[in-house]
């Protein structure tokens, strides 16, 4: 723990904000003029903000968390108030001294979280807070899984009448008849299977291609049916990925693993009801990559927010399933540092080689977490491929990957010299989310 | 990615795949399958084999051949960014891609997009080498502002130009990179003339800009040997360029162009030669001029008599003089204007008995025709940029009719000053705002060098003072305001504290005007405390001693310590300098057209 902690760079900080408009809102109040008795020190960030109101606000930043408070109405995490104090003294131009003795309404919130999170630990020594009703728990279990076993049945059961009647007629079918059975799907109990119904209605609309997209998807829907209705003759951890793919909500009962997790990617995906955070950790002593979710809902931002290229001292236990990827984040011993280090990269050989090892623990996995070293980015007609400086062979990107700005930072950190690359590498192509230029220590987010 | 080649069953697997595909189109009641389990209902077994040769095809993946790798970005000798200015680069471009929310009320806090073009002028004049990561970022903003173009390239160097042509939608860059990497050296005849004959027209432009700044003679040759081929419109721009450089050299040029067939070529040659005092057509001029203008004794005082010419000969016409007036003005008058216009001012002096231009211009002027004198001395001082003559017309700045004798107006003020020192400009701007306030200043203040010189600061600050005391609302003065805040001295923050208080407010002033002022002087002072922690940044470890509040002053020192790499990047440099007019960075100290802030 370092009480004269290093000050995050404006990049970090601006990559905690919820939206566009947070950043640019938040990047105007990241100067001196409207704060005063700001301060940093113990962990933590504080001042008093002016707004339009007679009184001002109060922000306080606790670096461990991250996590904020503000006097302010703004529902957004964090709120400009909180993005401009961490600008201005990740701008460290004297305005926020360091080493200060945090105020009486700052010390309060601190240490109230900070209490709570002692509690927390205290609790979790104690052992496992007990079950309420053991008896009533298996038999809610087993009566979900009584339905999503009927789901699942229904499922093949319109699956083989699909392929019986041809996927031309899916076609013609249209979206309805994938939302009426992601409907049923979702009676069942089974989010995972009513996820995947519902993205088959938009493979038909996809392009040129799409008959294949869509009887690869289909057989892989029915491996997953046929995974949970013999879910008792499959070895357990294949088991317990196959619940986690349906949807069945699991603990994150792995041990807990303590590192130096250095945050590699953040980024978020949105439908309607909810938006998704992705954050993918790199553990310098275990040497694992994990990837820890955080969910808003809503149109909110999730509360998650992990600054790119620092490091953090925490705690992380795995998911039930496939080699434990995912992970939930547990206790944090220090706030994120800069890091100093980064994964080892591997080929593009190995690269899709890993994924295809991958499949083995888990057949529906879309892409794996690698880091490419030492590759160029490279135009192909239309399309971009990452191509090992020293072999022949390259990576295509993904269709995603090519339609983000991300691309042109890359493009731009390489100048057509090797660059090393974090993303994941799956059967669509390769999705590059950082990158570290030749020599250069610091990371580069790209998404 | 490639599957794999080979199968174990002998059968091709993209065979085998490609039949599943088909039958899974078309449905198994009508295309039962072929070589599938037995045992199972055809649409399951379908299923089956597809989810295995799924699952394989992807374990079995392989990396697809590399495409040719493009070749290397040029490397950027340019030191690298201090960290903090780096940093503080990342929130200004951010500000600028956030930028669509803009609007309403502009509150406490700075416009950091304003203050974009000053951050670039001032790492361009340190040399320094943009981040690569931002390169993105720059290019869009460039693209975006065409003010901000010429600097933000210039900064954004060879790898922007590299990376340019990736997208179409920076091919601009590769057109407008003033000097960009595509001009051949002056002394590399061949490619030079090659160029000249084969570029596009903005290319030769710019060749024959470059070639203008540096080798004037070279320029003209050049331009002489094709000229008789050049269509009209090119000719009169590629005359334009030969402003830059212009010497008794090109008259010989010019004299023949004004023979021209076309009439504003003709016109443009005229203007150049009228601006050379002893060009042929000077001297014609002031013939003719002088035989209009003299000055008449037989009264008491003396009276400057003027005699407007009865007709526009030939010979006038051929030397640019326009015979058809605009509607609405008599063509005597016309013909006057633009035959004083265009004569040495040097000739008054004889004309008048050995006058001083104050003394000239004090002179009364019979039968209404002052007006239209001094408009045309006006023209004339501009044109052959003679200080002496602007300062007499300008006239004290505090004179009571708003400033300068006869009909000279805010334009014209605007570009006398522009033929004075720096420092008489904004001694002048700061005597006019001081009599005037700050009403009709705006565009006088587009003209001060950049920072304000303290005088003027001092004006500006003590005017909006006067008019927040007046009781009107801080938004009647935002042109002001914006242009204070991008150019007042980051040094006048100190004085501006007291004016932060929101004061009392008062009966007969404007309701809450009072806060909102208190809010306008808040964000003036957290813009140039910005400005001053912006030029702070920049300034090099090794020169911290340089004071924050001169950012000129300590851009150009560093730019002695590090001097700008030769070659493509002082191209670039000076390309930035005499194109964009964007203020601090060119060393005319001019400020560029102003634009209201809001």
């Amino acid at each position: 723990m370092t009480e004269q902690g290093v000050r995050w760079t404006a990049d970090q900080v601006l990559a905690l904000a919820p939206d566009a408009a947070s950043r640019k809102a938040g990047g105007k109040l990241g100067t001196a003029g409207p704060w005063s008795e700001a301060g940093s020190g113990k962990e933590a960030v504080w001042g008093l903000c002016k707004g339009s109101g007679s009184r001002p606000y109060q922000t306080v930043v606790d670096l461990g968390g991250p996590a904020y408070k503000c006097s302010c109405p703004s529902r957004k995490f964090p709120c400009k108030h909180a993005l401009g104090l961490l600008l201005l003294w990740a701008g460290d131009d004297g305005s926020v001294p360091a080493g200060a003795e945090p105020p009486d309404w700052a010390g309060q919130w601190l240490a109230g979280r900070r209490g709570r999170a002692e509690e927390k630990r205290a609790e979790a020594g104690g052992g496992a807070p007990a079950a309420a009703d053991p008896e009533a728990a298996r038999r809610r279990a087993e009566r979900r899984a009584e339905r999503v076993t009927a789901g699942a049945t229904e499922l093949e059961r319109r699956l083989a009448d699909l392929l019986r009647g041809g996927l031309a007629s899916a076609e013609q079918a249209g979206y309805g008849l994938w939302e009426e059975t992601a409907a049923r799907m979702v009676d069942a109990q089974a989010p995972g299977l009513a996820a995947r119904v519902r993205e088959l209605g938009a493979i038909p609309g996809s392009g040129a291609g799409w008959p294949v997209r869509l009887l690869e998807e289909c057989a892989l829907l029915h491996l997953l049916d046929q995974g949970w209705l013999r879910r008792d003759r499959l070895p357990e951890p294949l088991a317990a990925t196959v619940r986690s793919r349906i949807g069945l909500p699991a603990p994150a009962d792995g041990p807990p693993e303590r590192d130096r997790w250095l945050v590699l990617a953040q980024y978020d995906s949105a439908d309607a009801k909810l938006t998704t955070r992705r954050i993918w950790l790199y553990g310098a002593a275990s040497d694992r990559t994990r990837l820890v979710l955080s969910y808003g809902a809503g149109g909110r931002a999730p509360e998650l927010s992990l600054p790119v290229g620092l490091a953090l001292d925490a705690e992380l236990s795995g998911y039930p399933g496939a080699g434990r990827s995912r992970a939930a984040l547990g206790e944090r011993f220090a706030a994120p540092a800069p890091a100093g280090f980064r994964p080892p990269g591997v080929t593009t050989a190995e690269a899709v080689a890993r994924y295809g090892t991958a499949l083995r623990a888990d057949p529906w996995l879309e892409s794996v977490p690698v880091t490419l070293e030492r590759v160029v980015p490279v135009p192909d007609g239309e399309r971009w491929q990452l191509a090992d400086a020293e072999r022949d062979s390259a990576l295509p990107l993904t269709r995603s990957a090519r339609s983000r700005p991300g691309l042109w930072r890359l493009l731009a950190l390489s100048g057509g010299a090797p660059v090393t690359v974090f993303g994941e590498c799956g059967h669509l192509g390769f999705t590059p989310l950082t990158a570290w230029p030749e020599g250069a220590r610091e990371a580069v987010a790209l998404c | 990615m490639n599957g794999t080649s080979t199968d174990g069953n002998g059968a091709s697997p993209a065979g085998f795949w490609e039949d599943l595909v088909t039958t899974a189109l078309l449905g198994t009641d009508r295309r039962p399958p072929a070589h599938l389990a037995p045992g199972r209902p055809a649409p399951v077994a379908l299923l089956d084999a597809a989810a295995e040769a799924t699952v394989r095809r992807r374990a079995g993946l392989r990396p697809a051949r590399a495409a040719r790798r493009p070749e290397r970005a040029p490397a950027d000798p340019r030191p690298a960014l201090p960290v903090a200015a780096a940093r503080r680069l990342a929130t200004l471009l951010a500000d600028r891609a956030g930028g669509a929310s803009g609007g309403g009320r502009r509150g406490s806090s700075p416009d950091l997009t304003e203050l974009l073009p000053q951050w670039l002028a001032a790492a361009n004049a340190h040399g320094y080498a943009a981040p690569a990561q931002t390169l993105p970022a720059l290019l869009d903003a460039a693209r975006g502002r065409t003010d901000l173009r010429p600097a933000a390239l210039a900064f954004a160097g060879p790898r922007a130009l590299w990376l340019a042509r990736f997208n179409p939608d920076w091919r601009f860059a590769l057109r407008s990179a003033p000097g960009g990497a595509a001009l051949p050296e002056p002394g590399d005849a061949e490619a030079v003339h090659r160029l000249w004959q084969e570029g596009l027209f903005a290319e030769r432009v710019a060749l024959l800009g470059a070639l203008r700044a540096r080798t004037p003679a070279l320029g003209r040759e050049l331009l002489a040997g094709t000229w008789p081929a050049e269509r009209a419109e090119d000719r009169l721009l590629f005359l334009d360029a030969l402003r830059s450089g212009l010497s008794a050299a090109d008259e010989p040029f010019l004299e023949k162009a004004l023979g021209d067939r076309s009439r504003n070529v003709r016109a443009m040659a005229a203007e150049l030669l009228s601006a050379l005092p002893d060009s042929a057509l000077a001297a014609r001029m002031a013939v003719r001029a002088s035989a209009c203008v003299s000055l008449d004794r037989t009264g008491g005082a003396p009276v400057i008599t003027v005699e407007a010419p009865h007709e526009c000969d030939s010979g006038m016409e051929r030397d640019g003089v326009v015979a058809t007036p605009p509607a609405g003005r008599g063509e005597r008058s016309w013909w006057l204007g633009q035959l004083v216009e265009a004569a040495p001012l040097g000739i008054w002096a004889d004309r008048f008995g050995g006058r001083t231009a104050p003394q000239i211009v004090a002179l009364p002027v019979a039968d209404d025709w002052q007006g239209e004198l001094h408009a045309a001395w006006c023209r004339a001082a501009v044109r052959q940029r003679d200080a002496g003559w602007a300062r007499a017309l300008l006239g004290s700045p505090a004179a009571p009719e708003a400033g300068g004798p006869g009909a000279v107006s805010l334009a014209e003020r605007a570009k006398l000053l522009a033929t004075l020192e720096p420092a008489e400009r904004a001694e002048w701007v700061a005597g006019f705002i001081a009599a005037h306030g700050l009403s009709e200043a705006f565009q006088l203040l587009g003209v001060c060098g950049v920072p304000w010189a303290a005088p003027l600061g001092r004006a500006v600050v003590d005017a909006l003072n006067i008019a927040r005391d007046a009781g009107s609302y801080p938004w009647s003065f935002s042109g002001v305001m914006g242009l204070a805040e991008r150019c007042l001295d980051p040094a006048e923050a100190t004085r501006l504290q007291a004016l932060l208080a929101v004061p009392d407010e008062r009966e007969d002033a404007a309701p809450g005007a009072g806060g909102y002022w208190a809010e306008a002087f808040q964000r003036l002072v957290t813009t140039l405390r910005l400005r001053a922690a912006m030029a702070d940044e920049l300034t090099p470890a090794g020169t911290a001693g340089a004071p924050e509040h001169q950012p000129r002053a300590t851009a150009s020192e560093a730019g002695e310590h590090q001097p700008p790499p030769a070659g493509a990047d002082s191209d670039l440099n000076s390309g930035s300098g005499s194109n964009s007019g964007s203020g601090s960075g060119s060393g005319s100290g001019e400020h560029q057209a102003p634009r209201p802030a809001s």
